[in-house]
């Protein structure tokens, strides 16, 4: 990783209230507007800010709509064992969609030596469909990849799930427009104008427990597409693979099998804002693999229904 | 002075928008090194000879394949002075609802003209809608100076013609820069080709703007600007009663402050009912605020038990108007032209009502002379008349953005179809 020298030196606390002020406001927007809204929650860091807006953005009531979990079945342990406990802190209801469900039920074909990442689209528009949700808020930033950047904070879908990019409704001041035609839905990005400085330092600020695996830790790894992939029961090492045990944290959490680590001595909250606030390579490039497939990987995606 | 500035771009397709965003990120370090590598390898695979920094910012592949910019985009950076929010906005006319869209929310405008051809129809148009969203300050960039010698009489041509569009939009605060967004002149770094151009370049001018709220304060108003924060606008946005041990009388209205200062203790309207009460506490989840600025979102709890429900506002200060009729300035932003006599309905604040939309006037973008109408169709900028089903509860857009802003929206389809900015209660 190499080191800029002009490291930014504003005060961003205040921005952190402006931007918690601005994602809460969202929130209440749509649970005033909205039948069956549902938020993403994946135990990444993203879903864990999301979950504690909507605390707040509800206090002292509380959280008025249930989590949902797009499982791969490829997941790291820390992350579902944190999953659970939050879900229980918080008393929400929690709906499991399975990605293994879909390939049982011959929804969804596997192909070996691919990553289930792709396979979740299918998963989440049929759990979107069987439990009718109408508002599907998601944790993705504008600042994580160039056709996340072209996304509304209400984004609508048609009754296929599809984004059509080339015809977004237009989205001014702070006034969202939610209407919909039924079997449509809309997809939520509170975190629209968040970076991953922001979700880092809003981390800190809140004292948030986040998943172990942000942090620094030692782990066998293999070195595979330019990238540190773990050694899991999902992820064991090719054959001829050189297995190796190095310090590495994750800066993104997905599916195991596409998602790679970074190597960093990063230990404490203080030290992984500092690491991110000098890193010159954004977050999906150093560690998704499905976004390096090409230029318009994640708009792809994106059109057919993701995240 | 902000720390966080919001800057759209706006100006003619072609006359380097997406070149001079990629160019501000490149040169502010903003890019990272893979999003760099990955605009080379493209670069070069489309047999390009240098990396078109405007690979960095279109980001459907729509765009990149036409070269041209359909939606907005979205970027953040920050320099050791400033936090930015770019707005990378479309230039093509058909796109113009995006250009709006990223210009709602824009405390600057960066308007772009090409040095060789001056100020064209959609230059006046986006300056002209910059001015109608009250964008606070307009840059006028006149790029690709290399193409012209880098004169001054061409650039000072071009600012003579937009001060006079300026003075007719009451465009009150605006600034110039000569610049080249391919060769970097006056972007980053001052150029030694503009020895007659004494400002700053674009990046430092944009990190030393101070730019002020300018809203229009009535004459009669002697006390200008103080009289303004008195006045608070608090739209609800839900009843918050929690069923849970501990809360079980609390009632509380959440939503967002839009405007002046909430205090416990302030004396505060419900509209459009009239009733009156006062601020008991104003509640967080991280505990009771002693005061509520414009931007926070906050629960607020009064001391009577009136009748509060989502849509409501909450005022203190000089009253806004409670109307079913108004005066609006509108961008028609739907293919579908305005049906005159069609169910509308119009979003307001927290509130939604049915409205007719009856057409007055069409602006005339290239000569700036409005004549009367009976339609506005894409694109189109006029004025319009509301009659609502229900109440509504209006500021002057030009005094409070939150309470003169709305939309109207397509009963049966659900789409946006124009923005509005209240001009006032008839
Ligand atoms: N010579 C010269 N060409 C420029 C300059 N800025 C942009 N261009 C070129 O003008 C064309 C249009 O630029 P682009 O950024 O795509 O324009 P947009 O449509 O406004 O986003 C491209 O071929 C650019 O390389 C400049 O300052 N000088």
């Amino acid at each position: 990783m190499t080191v800029s020298v002009d490291t930014p030196t504003v005060d961003r606390a205040d921005s952190l209230t402006c931007l918690e002020d601005e994602s809460v406001h969202i929130l209440r927007e749509v649970v005033a507007t909205f039948q069956r809204p549902v938020l993403l929650f994946s135990g990444g860091k993203d879903s864990i800010v999301m979950l504690r807006l909507a605390e707040k953005a509800f206090w002292p009531g509380r959280i008025p709509f249930p989590v949902m979990h797009i499982d791969t079945g490829h997941n790291f342990p820390e992350v579902v064992e944190f999953r659970d406990r939050r879900v229980t802190e918080l008393g929400v209801e929690l709906v499991v969609a399975s990605v293994q469900e879909s390939i049982d039920t011959g929804r969804v074909r596997e192909l070996p030596g691919s990553s289930r990442n792709p396979l979740q689209t299918v998963t989440l528009l049929d759990a979107i469909a069987a439990h009718r949700f109408d508002a599907v808020l998601g944790g993705a930033r504008r600042d994580e990849e160039k056709a996340r950047a072209k996304e509304r904070v209400f984004s609508v879908r048609d009754e296929l799930g599809q984004w059509d990019p080339r015809n977004q409704r237009p989205e001014l001041w702070g006034l969202y427009n939610g209407r919909h035609r039924p079997g449509e839905h809309l997809r939520i990005f509170p975190l629209s104008n968040w970076t991953e400085l922001d979700v880092w330092g809003y981390i800190r600020r809140e004292g948030i427990e986040v998943p172990s695996i942000y942090y620094a830790h030692r782990r066998e790894v293999v070195q595979r597409d330019g990238m540190l992939i773990a050694v899991t029961p999902f992820t064991p090492p090719e054959p001829g693979e050189p297995v190796r045990t190095e310090t590495v944290r994750y800066r993104t959490v997905g599916d195991a099998t596409c998602t790679g680590a970074v190597r960093s001595d990063a230990a404490s909250l203080d030290d992984i804002v500092a690491e991110v606030a000098i890193t010159r390579l954004t977050e999906r490039g150093a560690t998704r693999a499905d976004d390096r497939a090409s230029e318009a990987a994640m708009e792809d995606r994106k059109r057919e229904g993701y995240f | 002075m902000e720390s966080l500035l919001r800057v759209a771009t706006a100006g003619s397709v072609d006359d380097g928008k997406s070149t001079l965003v990629g160019r501000l990120l490149h040169d502010a370090k903003a890019v990272f090194a893979d999003q760099l590598a990955a605009v080379e390898h493209a670069s070069r695979r489309r047999g390009y000879d240098e990396a078109d920094l405007a690979l960095l910012v279109d980001g459907l592949r729509a765009e990149r394949e036409q070269g041209i910019t359909i939606d907005v985009a979205y970027r953040y950076f920050a320099t050791p002075r400033r936090t930015f929010v770019l707005a990378d906005t479309p230039g093509h006319i058909q796109y113009t609802r995006n250009m709006v869209t990223g210009a709602s929310t824009a405390d600057v405008a960066i308007v772009l003209v090409d040095a060789r051809k001056g100020l064209v129809e959609q230059s006046r148009r986006h300056a002209t809608i910059a001015a109608l969203l009250r964008v606070r300050h307009v840059v006028l960039a006149v790029n690709k100076m290399d193409l012209v010698g880098f004169a001054e009489e061409v650039f000072d041509e071009i600012l003579a013609d937009f001060a006079a569009l300026a003075e007719r939009r009451s465009v009150r605060s605006w600034s110039a820069v000569p610049i080249s967004a391919l060769l970097g002149d006056n972007v980053v770094d001052r150029s030694a080709a503009t020895p007659w151009y004494a400002g700053p370049p674009l990046l430092e001018h944009l990190e030393t703007l101070d730019i002020q709220e300018n809203r229009e304060l009535p004459a009669e108003d002697a006390a200008g600007e103080a009289a303004a924060e008195d006045e608070v606008r608090f739209p609800v946005q839900l009843v918050i009663r929690p069923r849970r041990h501990g809360y079980a009388d609390f009632r509380g209205y959440a939503g967002r402050v839009e405007a002046g200062t909430l205090r416990p203790g302030t004396p505060v309207t419900v509209l459009p009912s009239g009733q009156a009460s006062t601020v008991a506490a104003i509640d967080t989840a991280d505990g009771p605020l002693a005061e509520a600025g414009a931007g926070r979102s906050v629960v607020v709890r009064l001391a009577d038990d009136v009748d509060v429900s989502r849509g409501d506002l909450l005022v203190a200060g000089r009253p806004p108007s409670v109307t079913r009729e108004l005066a609006v300035t509108v961008c028609w932003l739907a293919e579908e032209p305005l049906r005159p006599g069609g169910r509308y309905r119009i979003r307001h604040t927290t509130r939604e009502v049915r409205a007719v939309v009856e057409p007055r006037t069409r602006l005339d973008v290239s000569t700036s002379d409005s004549a009367p109408t009976d339609t506005l169709a894409l694109n189109d900028i006029g004025q319009v008349l509301l009659r609502t089903a229900e109440p509504l509860v209006v500021d002057p857009y030009s005094r409070h953005r939150a309470t003169g802003a709305l939309l109207i929206v397509d009963e049966t389809s659900g789409a946006t179809v124009a923005a509005g900015m209240v001009e006032g209660a008839r």
